[in-house]
This record gives C-alpha cells, structure tokens and sequence, in this order.
C-alpha cells in the first residue's frame, strides 16, 4: 500500500498555494517594490521621482554606520537577554501541571490585551528620574563602572569602541534612565520577552524530560544536565525564539522613539523619519535595504557555514566507522 | 563483604492517599542477578527510583556497603539506570551517549576511547557508533542504553522492564545476552519486570511484589513450586485453586474436603490441623488427561477424577485442556511427543480421567 509520490506532491502543493500566494502578494512583491524606489530620485511633494542613483548617493552620510551597528549591537543585547530569561521561564512551565501551564502560559500572553504604546508610554513614567528604577539604574552603573576599570586596558578599548561601554565619569544628573540606551534595552527585553518564551516553551513541551534523569543518574549535576541535554534539545526552538526576537528588534522605533531620546536613535527612526518628516520614500526605502542585507549576509553567512560543517561531522562519522570496523576486521 | 551488599531498610513511600510502597525491607546480595516482579502498578518503579536517587522514602532508610544512601542525589550515587524507554540522548552519537558518564568524571581520553571501544565490542555494535540514536533499531538502542550504564562500572544495575518495547523474539534473544553480560561484568543486576518468564529465566532470587509489600522472596524454582501465598500461585504461571477444609490426616498426606467436589488427597508440608480451610493449588501441567484410568497400583494413592473435556487448544509445544469435573474448571497441559502416533486422540465432550499425585498439590491460605 504505497502511497503515490505524485498524488501527493500535488496535494502538498494545492495545501501550500494559498499561502504562498499571500506571501508572494503582500510580502515578496512590496519588498521588490521596495528595492526600486531606491533606484529612484524623490519629489517635493514626497511622491517618488525618475529613475536615478541620486538615492543611493545620498546614503553616504557618516551617521549611518554608527546606527546600522547600534542598531544591531542593541537588537543583539535584546535577544541575548530575552533567551537567558526565556530558558528557565520555559523550562519551569513545561515542568508545571497542565493546570499551572495554563494560567502561567496565560498570563505570559496577558500583556497583549493592552495596546503596545500604552505599555510603552506607561514605562516612561516608571523610568522617571524620581523613580526607583533610577536608583537601580544608577547603582547598576556604579557597579559597572568598578567593574570596568578592572578590566585590562585593550578590553576597555575594545569595549568602548564597540560601544558597550562609555570612558565618560559617572555624572548623576545625566545619567538618567529615561531617554538612555537601557531604557531601550530593558523595555525592549520587556516586549519582546513573550516572543521568546513561547517557541522555547513549545519546544520544551515536546522534550523529553526523562533525558534530564537519565543525565543525572549517569553523574551530571542539575545544571550540568539543563546544558548538555535540555538545550541541545530544544535548540530547535531557540532558533525560532532568537528569530522572533531580533528581527522585529531591528526594525523597533516606537521604544527608541518614546524612551530612547536623543541618545538611542535607531535605524527605524531614523527610516520613520526620511519616510514621514522628510517625505522622501526613496531615501527610506534605501535604508530598510540597508538594514535588510546587513542582517541578511551575515545569516546567509552563517547557514552556509553550518551546512559545511553538517557535512564535514558526517564526513568525520562515515571516517570513524570505516575505521572501527577496519580495526575489528584486522583483529578478526 | 557479599552479605548486607544492598539494603532496604523499612521502606515506605507514598503518594496522597496511595502508599506505593509499603514498609519494605529487603537485601540484595552483591553481583546477585535480583529481580522484581509483580504487577502493574505494585510500586516496582517507585522502589527501583528511590534507590536511583529519584524519590525520597516517607520512612526508612537505604544502605549501600555499608553507608547510608537515602539522601544522596542521583549523581551522587555509583547506581545506574536503564530506563524503559531506553532515554538515549538523541543529540549526541552512540560513541558519545556511552562516554557521557566517563566525560562527566574527566577520565582522561585514552581510557575513555578504551573503555567505549571496548563496550561497543562486547554490545556488538561497533560498526554503529557513529550513528545518532534515531538511526537505530529498537534491540541496538537497548544494547546501547545498557552498555551506556555498565561503561564506569557502577555498583548496581537498575533495569526497568528493558525489555518491554521489543518484540517476542529479540526479546528472547536480548534475555540470552543480558545474562551473558551479567557474567561477563559481575556487576550487582536489579531488574524490575511484570514478565514471570523473563523474571525467572534470569534471576538468583526474585522478589515477587504486590500491593507495594513483598510477598515472596525466593529463587525462581521455589517461588513457582513452592508459592508462599495464594497471590503469588495465581501471578506466577497458570494454576487451578480448590477451596476446601482439611478433613483428616494420614502421616504426612491429608484428604481435603472440597466444596462441591470429591476429597482431594494433599501432602500437608505446612502441618495443618484438621479443620482448617485451605487452597489447594494444583499446576496444569501436574495434571494427566487420559481416556483410560490410570493403572489400579497408582491409582490407590493419587487423585483421580472422571471428567468431561469442554475445551482444548493446541500450542504447538503442548496442548492445553479444560475439562470440568463435578461442575469446577481443571486446566491441565499435555507435552507432546511422538505426537502423531499418540494411540489417544482426545477430542471435544469427550469421558476422560484427570489425575494428579498428591505431591503436585500446593496449599496456600484460603480466600
Ligand atoms: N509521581 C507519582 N505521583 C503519584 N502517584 C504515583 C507516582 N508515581 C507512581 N505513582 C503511583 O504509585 C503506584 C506504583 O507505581 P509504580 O510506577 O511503582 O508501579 P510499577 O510497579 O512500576 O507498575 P508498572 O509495571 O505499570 O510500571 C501506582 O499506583 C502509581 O499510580
Ligand atoms: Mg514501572
């Protein structure tokens, strides 16, 4: 009873047609669409002009390097710390009865009833300077700042250049949490927090939990096990958090916008800028390219590393049994 | 230093209103092969995860050569575990799920690769090592779940009924290895199972277990010939049970007054006195089924009934009978040789005589 590979195929396709015709419509086509306007001037009255590569001249402004890579240094801290909450979060649910599961579950998702903005603009008081999160901010620099000047000279070069760290004196009236870098960094983690925890959630759901036990009756320590076998395990389900989580980092400038002042312009502001204050489309569309590809290179980067190395471990492997069978076949 | 190798200790545990097991105190001699049958359900798990370090005891405590175990975690303990569903780690290769326990204690890696190439010889698969443990059929990722537990040589072996996922006969063919790799290791084997067969093809001793208590401790030929409680006769094999009152005794025979059936003449091992109500637990394969009586000699001193033959089904190795006598059920076993030639066919309806030696009959208490 085998079942027709064509019939099949065919079934799979007409299952699979509509939604990639939706794709191809609203995603796929704007996105070319996109890419054209930047081949194009702009007009006055913020409509997109003749054909030209005036757009992309313009796009050599020094300030962009400096945002594209803040941009990505902040999207990276974001999705850093949403993924070392998420993993014991996600772990715990799946560990709780179906009960708890749900009303945990549940009330991860309740942010959700509330607008977006009313969440952010509600941040903006908590991180007033009266607050105590200023307090908390502000001792979390003293400490880092003691920590820093431990560090070895080149590490604290290194740092502030990658703008990780500042070389400025620690001064109370400008370090203030509203309208800095981590305002950005802690409400964007607050957000985007939900993201992470459901694909980790769903995928430790799935996991097999008496690998944990198996570990441990072999020897390992709890979190030596957490490690080697639970997130090996789920990584399945960390990718898809990590996706979740940095790409609509990447394109957020409502919580740069609110919270981040004039210390934490993104490349969405700065995209929402050219587009609706500036008018000229092109030049957004320029941007959003610009972003695009910096995030797309080095993904395709890095697939194409992975699938070199998948090859080159089963290359490794077949090597290893030729070699053990050989070896049993010499003492036979 | 064998004596006292493993030991429980009064061991209860509970779980809510359900006590899994029930004031268990038991000791488990070192390199012996110890299983643990019973049924579903009876708290075998429950005893062999609290020796794993998995559960903590309500009361009681666990003693290992010597030293007091019970709170130990379960990396703490020199005790592995071949889990039922194998739980290989499925990302990592066999070579790697067999080294974890070695990596773990930073053996150097000469040893290690000694130790893994070693196991996978004596497991047979060392031509799979590089596979990953979803590319394996069900008997290799057993093979492999064992040789990843005996690879540091702990000091006890828990099996949960490993066997339970495979098929009849890799079944028989992973029972033969087991006991060959128990030999080979001379490592203390605790295996729990619900399969009488597998339970007393491998064991020393058994412990049969119900209700989360022991019922019997034994090694495997005494536990079925001689069954310590009526529990045990029913689990262990196929028996018939008559329910009758002791009615005379005649040096060391008694006769039993059944209800409902004629006297049945027993060997009275446990000294009952007259009076007193007992099972008689008779095996079906103790029990003749023949169309004629048996000799006049033999037939003084044995039970003999004349029966009507309502069922029969042939298995091939023997054929099982059920014939009813005075309106009770006897189950009875016929092996077979020269089994076309046998003179007596016996078919359906047919008159027959069901007869067994007074030895054969087993007492056990009443219900
Ligand atoms: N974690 C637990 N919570 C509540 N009850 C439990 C728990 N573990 C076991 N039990 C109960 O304890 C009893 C004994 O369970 P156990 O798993 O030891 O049985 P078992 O003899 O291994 O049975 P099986 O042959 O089916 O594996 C069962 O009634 C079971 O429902
Ligand atoms: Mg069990």
């Amino acid at each position: 009873m085998k079942e027709n590979p064509l019939r099949s195929k065919r079934a799979e396709a007409a299952v699979t047609l509509p939604s990639f015709v939706w794709l191809a419509l609203f995603f796929a086509v704007p996105a070319f669409i996109v890419l054209a306007f930047t081949f194009h001037g702009h007009t006055a009255n913020g409509g997109v002009g003749e054909w030209s590569l005036s757009t992309w001249r313009e796009l050599v402004d020094p300030d962009y390097p400096a945002i594209v890579w803040n941009t990505l240094r902040i999207s990276f801290e974001v999705t850093l710390w949403c993924i070392i909450l998420a993993l014991p979060c996600a772990y715990a649910i799946a560990r709780m009865n179906k009960r708890w599961r749900a009303i945990v579950a549940g009330s991860i998702m309740l942010p959700f009833w509330t607008s977006f903005v009313v969440r952010v603009f509600a941040w903006k008081t908590m991180l007033h300077p009266d607050g105590w999160l200023q307090t908390c901010y502000f001792s979390w620099l003293k400490v880092s700042d003691w920590l820093f000047d431990w560090l070895p000279g080149f590490m604290q070069r290194f740092l502030v250049w990658a703008g990780f760290a500042s070389n400025a004196p620690l001064d109370a009236a400008s370090s203030t949490i509203l309208d800095s870098e981590a305002a950005v960094v802690l409400v964007s983690v607050y957000s985007f927090l939900p993201f992470a925890i459901m694909p980790i959630y769903t995928a430790a759901e799935k996991f097999d939990f008496s690998l944990l036990e198996a570990a441990r009756d072999l020897g390992a320590k709890g979190f030596y096990a957490f490690r080697k076998i639970f997130v090996p395990g789920i990584r399945q389900g960390i990718v898809s958090a990590v996706l979740m989580v940095f790409i609509p980092a990447i394109g957020s400038y409502v919580i740069p916008q609110m919270l981040g002042g004039t210390n934490c312009v993104l490349i969405g502001n700065k995209i929402f800028m050219r587009a609706m204050q500036n008018r000229n489309i092109p030049h957004a569309s320029a941007l959003a390219t610009l972003m695009a590809v910096s995030v797309l290179v080095p993904l395709g980067m890095a697939m194409y590393w992975k699938k070199r190395q998948n090859a080159r471990t089963s290359r490794r492997l077949e090597r290893e049994t030729a070699r053990m069978i050989v070896g049993r076949g010499g003492e036979a | 230093m064998s004596k006292d190798f493993l030991v429980f200790d009064h061991v209860t545990k509970r779980f809510g209103a359900l006590t899994a097991v029930d004031n268990v105190s038991l000791t488990i001699n070192k390199g012996e092969f110890f299983s643990l049958l019973g049924p579903s359900g009876c708290g075998k798990t429950t005893l062999l995860r609290m020796l794993g370090g998995f559960e903590r005891p309500d009361s009681g405590r666990i003693y290992l050569e010597g030293k007091d175990i019970t709170d130990l975690p379960p990396n703490e303990r020199r005790i592995h575990t071949v889990f039922q569903n194998y739980a290989l780690f499925p990302t990592m290769t066999v070579w790697d799920n067999i080294a974890f326990s070695l990596k773990l204690a930073k053996k150097p890696k000469a040893e290690i690769e000694e130790a893994v190439d070693g196991i996978l010889e004596m497991i047979q698969l060392s031509d799979q090592a590089w596979k990953y443990p979803s590319q394996l059929s069900g008997g290799q990722k057993q093979r492999v779940a064992i040789a990843r537990a005996l690879v540091d040589r702990p000091q006890v072996l828990l099996l949960d009924e490993p066997l339970a996922a495979l098929d009849l006969k890799l079944r028989q063919h992973m029972l033969i290895e087991l006991d060959a790799i128990h030999d080979q290791v001379g490592i203390t084997f605790l295996y729990v199972t619900h399969d009488q067969g597998e339970a007393m093809s491998l064991s020393d001793r058994i412990a049969v277990v119900n209700k989360g208590k022991i019922e019997q401790l034994d090694g495997p030929a005494k536990i079925y010939e001689a069954p310590a409680t009526r529990f045990v006769a029913s689990f262990i094999g196929d028996t018939n049970f008559f329910e009758g009152e002791i009615s005379s005794i005649d040096g060391d025979y008694c006769l039993i007054d059944v209800d409902g059936f004629p006297q049945i003449k027993a060997f009275n091992d446990k000294n009952l006195a007259v009076g007193q109500r007992v099972s008689l637990s008779v095996r079906p394969e103790k029990i003749r089924v023949t169309l004629n009586p048996p000799l006049p000699e033999k037939g003084a001193s044995i039970n003999v009934f004349p029966s009507k033959v309502k069922d029969i089904v042939y298995q091939g190795v023997y054929t099982k009978y059920w014939a009813t006598s005075s309106n009770i059920l006897i189950s009875a076993l016929k092996p077979h040789s020269r089994f076309l030639l046998d003179q007596e066919t016996i078919t359906w309806n047919d008159e027959v005589f069901v007869w067994w030696h007074p030895d054969d009959g087993y007492m056990v208490e009443a219900k």
